[in-house]
């Protein structure tokens, strides 16, 4: 998101740790994480890259549209050889956005019909996951 | 007679009537039914997965309020994203105490949680509680001949410590369909994730999930895929939609596994209807006497 280039954060591998309760260092980068996530074609990054642009503390993290994309579906978590629970630090990502009142949906846009249509679980799950 | 407290959550009053219907005539034969809990509110949907977000837990202890005052400790759930949020938060008070006299200190208005309410999936109350060869017995209207691909997706399995089976091979609602007479089909997307809400905003991410969950169910030979999640079942509809109007048509119905279990207990075969509506699931309910207001 444009937006969160005007988002400096320093120290984001502490904040996110802090915010996820996981240790972004237990990572090998063994790609399991990416090789099993069904989403990975929509990311910018992948979830493995995610992990380590962490440990390189790297902020321009918060640009990326992999956080948004990842829909806790958890098939990373299961499967993690290390037990890295990525969701979690993809959760950690969203909230440091969404804490500065950005949010990354709308729907504004959609009409009486649209909204009707959808099951009730996806509307709050995707205003729990995209605003704050 | 006895009963279990029962959470409905929002989608089963609205665009998953056919998914509750079909579950309280199931369970009504079954001789063990489901009873909904009194002033039952939104569970939160997704449980918050950071450290220090309790706040969003509150909903969910709501909930599990109403069960302690009942006395009872126990809640079934059938949508699967209810299961999910309900059953993470209960187990994450039961073992934070420290996070759990917080949120108790912030619900003045509320008697306090004491923890240890147990959460249940359906399909695991019919495993434990009711045990295939009870369900074999109640079959009145065996699927001979029909091919099920169960699909789970992802609320029901993950984390491990919610899961309702084997995280990455489940087959409890294999075995189910197997006491009813059907005949059950792997499929490698089982447990694979539809999509889920990204189809609020990026309709495209969920429809594409969903639709490779489809071809996957038809090339295994599946005549109806059965699913325990609201939003799976629609998207799962919705990705079959676009399928059939560009000329990929998989001959594949999708129906909630309590609609295709119904109709094994002598339920209106109505029910196996691609798109469940209402109506039709009012006529099952009549039909079968188990009329729930």
């Amino acid at each position: 998101m444009s937006r969160a280039k005007s988002l400096p954060v320093e120290n984001l591998r502490d904040r996110v740790e802090e915010l996820s309760g996981e240790h972004v260092f237990a990572c090998y980068q063994c790609g399991m994480c990416s090789a099993g996530c069904p989403l990975t074609e929509e990311m910018d990054r992948l979830p493995s890259q995610v992990v380590r642009d962490l440990q390189l503390d790297d902020p321009t993290l918060l640009e990326s549209n992999a956080m948004w994309v990842c829909a806790s579906c958890l098939a990373c978590e299961v499967r993690c050889p290390k037990g890295v629970d990525l969701a979690k630090l993809m959760e950690a990502l969203r909230q440091i956005v969404l804490r500065r009142a950005l949010d990354n949906l709308s729907v504004d846009g959609m009409t009486r019909e649209e909204i009707r249509r959808l099951p009730q679980i996806a509307l709050v799950a995707s205003l729990r996951k995209k605003t704050g | 007679m006895n009963a279990i407290p029962y959470f409905p959550g929002c989608s089963l009053k609205d665009s998953a009537k056919p998914f509750e219907r079909s579950a309280l005539f199931v369970m009504e034969r079954l001789g063990l039914p489901l009873r909904e809990l009194d002033r039952w509110n939104c569970c939160g949907t997704v449980f918050s997965l950071t450290e220090d977000d309790l706040m969003h837990h509150i909903a969910s202890v709501r909930n599990l309020i109403r069960v302690q005052e009942t006395g009872a400790t126990e809640l079934v759930t059938l949508c699967a994203m209810c299961y999910n949020t309900l059953a993470r938060v209960a187990r994450r008070l039961d073992r934070e105490k420290e996070a759990l006299a917080k949120i108790n200190a912030f619900m003045d208005e509320e008697q306090d949680y004491k923890g240890g309410v147990k959460v249940e999936h359906l399909l695991g109350v019919l495993q434990r509680r009711i045990g295939w060869e009870a369900l074999a017995e109640a079959t009145s209207n065996p699927l001979d001949g029909l091919h099920v691909a169960c699909y789970y997706g992802c609320t029901l399995l993950r984390p491990k410590d919610v899961s309702v089976d084997d995280s990455e091979r489940p087959k409890v609602m294999e075995d189910a369909f197997e006491a009813v007479g059907a005949s059950v089909v792997r499929f490698p997307f089982a447990t694979e994730c539809c999509g889920t809400y990204q189809v609020v905003d990026r309709p495209e991410i969920s429809l594409e999930r969903s639709a490779r969950v489809l071809r996957s169910a038809a090339r295994s030979g599946a005549d109806v895929i059965a699913t325990a999640c609201p939003l799976c079942q629609h998207n799962l509809e919705r990705a079959s939609d676009i399928l059939k109007r560009s000329g990929e048509s998989p001959p594949l119905r999708i129906a909630y596994f309590t609609e295709l279990l119904a109709a094994a207990l002598g339920a209106d075969p109505d029910a196996l209807r691609n798109q469940p509506q209402p109506e039709a699931t009012m006529h099952v309910t009549a039909k079968g006497g188990a009329e729930h207001g």
